[in-house]
């Protein structure tokens, strides 16, 4: 086993060495072959030989008949990279070189960020994607990917890029209106598909009103929106803040279907504001002073 | 061995003697209370302090039965309703405190009656509490009797309380999902207010953190100190000074303490917030009532809080946050609330904090997380 290493490591070093003469000599190698794509060398001479294909991740050995054609059927070399041939002889080693390219794009990854985000956010999303061959082997040649980005209200947004060693990116900006958007990127027959979540931004309307309920104070908000109007999610937490003479009580009440209600204690000249998160709404006093 | 060595190994042996001697005869309260049996042998309740003490010491042991049958108003509760004052009727920090030391002042004293007040502190996982009663200690016979002025937890009575109940769930990739899927994005939150002071030898940093997303998150803040060659000369992170749930749009103080660093030595901070999403429930809510900032001496915020959801809660922890005139953020404190909140029952708290601080505060605001034992959140 050791002998039969340090053999081979010897071979690439010649074949690295005499590379060009090789080429020149009478072992014919193809100067490029497509992933998954059969490859043939033909040798010259008589007698036996053995040849190696030494590449990524992968080393062949066949015992050949000089002066005939050796074939690699279709699949056998997937991995793209440069590769070294080496057949040895009785009498000589002749070596010679050639790279496997990626075939055409078969599969893609696709990184979409954020997957949440507010809505009406320029250039908020953000998409990457790698394309790939049958064999998993990055495409470096150019390849047109589009990106498409479809919420359940707004238009449709759609960019093109072309990869750029195998990489393509793009940005979208976010609707107007929450909810899922589909974010598909496609190249060839390959697609993915992400789902971004657009979700409410900052309050930007924030209104309470306050009732007498027996001999508390009733407060509740009106639905808390957005400025493009949409509802805050329930859970998200409003203060209400009640200041009367030398005493204070706040709550924080999560939205309820959209709506934030509590009961506070009723004390006439009182001031009751509300806030949710640094947006601070409208304030009214209570009653007359005791 | 000279004669040197000698009168040093007599002395030694002396002094062992005496002070197993002493240690016995006078032993200090705390460590009667430690040692278990024994206190009522050592110490007859032939005086009004004595009896207070012995009666501690047995709260101490937790020898119920010893105590209830030690108190001259026992006709008045029942053993049970006795423990129950001082363990918690629900689930509470009360329940799981064992006592760390007491002390007794007396107030008045006459013939047949005395006054003591005996300030029980409870040691916690989250820091100890005070119970400070007042005791009325009447003689009977030879003896002294402590009248227990009995604390009667509220009970509320059996009935359903509806809850809309609204919780989070998360679900995060699977390891077979592929590296470029897409995984749940974490809370965004911000720090909407630092502010570094020189405190008792150390530097303290205040501020508040807001969870500006949609969705809860479980946040730390950690700060590392850095010299002025950019060298890091301490790092720390909030601890129990912040609430680690922080539900949509809901703002948290925190404050951070590094002992020992002087302000002058320090030339920048880096601020590390962070978040992940957990799981959470919006219930209970907890209303602040009633809230009093009591200047110094004894400069405290007070105020009752009042659970408005149908969910007993175990431990409540109320964070004050202190701002001066200028809005400026003076000071945090906090206090973790002793009993259990009932629906709709207040439970008082009050947080103490600084005298030079409590002159500059002008507004503050508080808040609260909850725990509840025996029911997931």
């Amino acid at each position: 086993m050791k002998s039969r290493l340090t053999f081979l490591l010897g071979c690439l070093v010649l074949a690295s060495m005499q590379l060009a003469l090789a080429q020149a000599g009478a072992l014919r190698v193809p100067k490029t072959v497509e992933a998954g794509d059969a490859l043939s060398i033909q040798s010259a001479g008589s007698g036996k030989a053995v040849l190696y294909v030494v590449g990524p991740g992968q080393v062949l050995r066949r015992n050949v008949q000089l002066g005939e054609t050796t074939f690699f059927a279709p699949g056998v070399l997937h991995n793209a990279g440069h590769y070294l041939v080496v057949l040895v002889g009785a009498s000589s080693t002749e070596d010679g070189a050639f790279d496997v390219t990626a075939a055409r794009p078969a599969a893609l990854s696709f990184l979409a960020k954020p997957s949440r985000l507010p809505v009406d956010l320029h250039d908020g999303i953000s998409g990457v994607v790698y394309v790939f061959d049958a064999f998993q082997n990055l495409v470096l040649a150019p390849s047109e990917v589009s990106f498409q980005l479809s919420a359940i209200a707004g238009a449709v947004q759609t960019r093109t890029a072309l990869t750029h060693n195998g990489v393509a990116w793009t940005k979208m900006n976010s609707a107007a209106k929450e909810g899922a958007a589909q974010f598909v990127a496609r190249v060839g027959d390959a697609a993915g598909t992400r789902v971004i979540q657009q979700v409410p931004g900052n309050p930007c309307h924030l209104k309470m009103s306050a009732r007498p309920s027996g001999q508390r104070l009733a407060v509740e908000t009106e639905p808390v929106r957005d400025c493009s109007g949409n509802a805050l999610p329930d859970g998200t937490i409003v203060t209400f803040r009640e200041t009367y003479d030398g005493g204070e009580s706040t709550v924080d009440v999560p939205l309820k279907r959209g709506i934030a209600r509590t009961d506070m204690p009723a004390y006439g000249g009182a001031r009751i504001s509300v806030a949710t998160g640094v947006f601070i709404g409208n304030e009214i006093r209570w009653g007359k002073e005791r | 061995m000279s004669s040197i060595g000698r009168l040093l190994a007599v002395v030694i042996a002396v002094a062992t003697v005496a002070l197993i001697v002493v240690g016995t005869l006078w032993p200090i309260q705390s460590a009667i209370a430690m040692a278990g049996s024994g206190a009522n042998l050592l110490r007859p309740s032939s005086s009004p302090q004595a009896a207070v003490e012995i009666l501690a010491s047995e709260i101490g042991q937790r020898a119920w039965e010893t105590a209830y049958s030690s108190l001259a108003n026992k006709n008045e509760f029942t053993e049970s309703e006795f423990v129950r004052d001082l363990t918690g009727t629900y689930s509470s920090l009360r329940t799981y405190a064992t006592l760390d030391r007491f002390d007794s002042r007396p107030l008045h004293a006459s013939g047949d009656e005395a006054q003591i007040q005996l300030k029980l502190r409870w040691s916690t996982v989250v820091g100890t509490f005070l119970d400070t009663r007042t005791l009325r200690v009447v003689r009977t016979g030879d003896r002294w009797s402590v009248l227990w002025p009995i604390v009667k937890e509220p009970r509320v009575p059996p009935q359903v309380i509806p809850v809309n109940y609204l919780r989070w769930d998360v679900i995060y990739r699977g390891p077979e999902d592929d590296w470029g899927s897409q995984d749940v994005e974490a809370p965004h939150v911000r720090i909407v207010d630092m502010h570094p002071v020189d405190r008792s030898g150390g530097v303290v940093i205040m501020g508040e953190l807001l969870n500006e997303d949609v969705v809860p998150a479980f946040v730390t803040v950690k700060a590392t100190l850095l010299a002025k060659n950019g060298s890091a000369i301490a790092t720390e992170d909030s601890f129990d000074k912040i609430s680690h749930v922080l539900l949509p749009k809901q703002v948290t103080p925190f404050l951070i303490a590094f002992p020992n660093v002087a302000l002058s030595e320090v030339d920048s901070v880096h601020m590390q917030p962070s978040a992940s999403l957990i799981a959470a429930s919006a219930d209970p809510v907890i209303g602040i009532e009633d809230q009093h900032f009591n200047p110094a001496p004894g400069a405290s915020l007070s105020g009752k809080l009042v659970n408005q959801s149908g969910q007993v809660v175990s431990v409540a922890h109320v964070l004050g946050t202190f701002y001066d005139k200028s809005g400026q953020l003076v000071w945090v404190a906090d206090q973790f609330v002793d009993r259990a909140l009932l629906p709709q029952i207040p439970v008082p708290f009050a947080m103490s904090l600084p005298a030079d601080i409590a002159g500059k505060v002008t507004s503050e605001r508080a808040i609260t997380t909850t725990y509840s034992s025996g029911r997931f959140q």
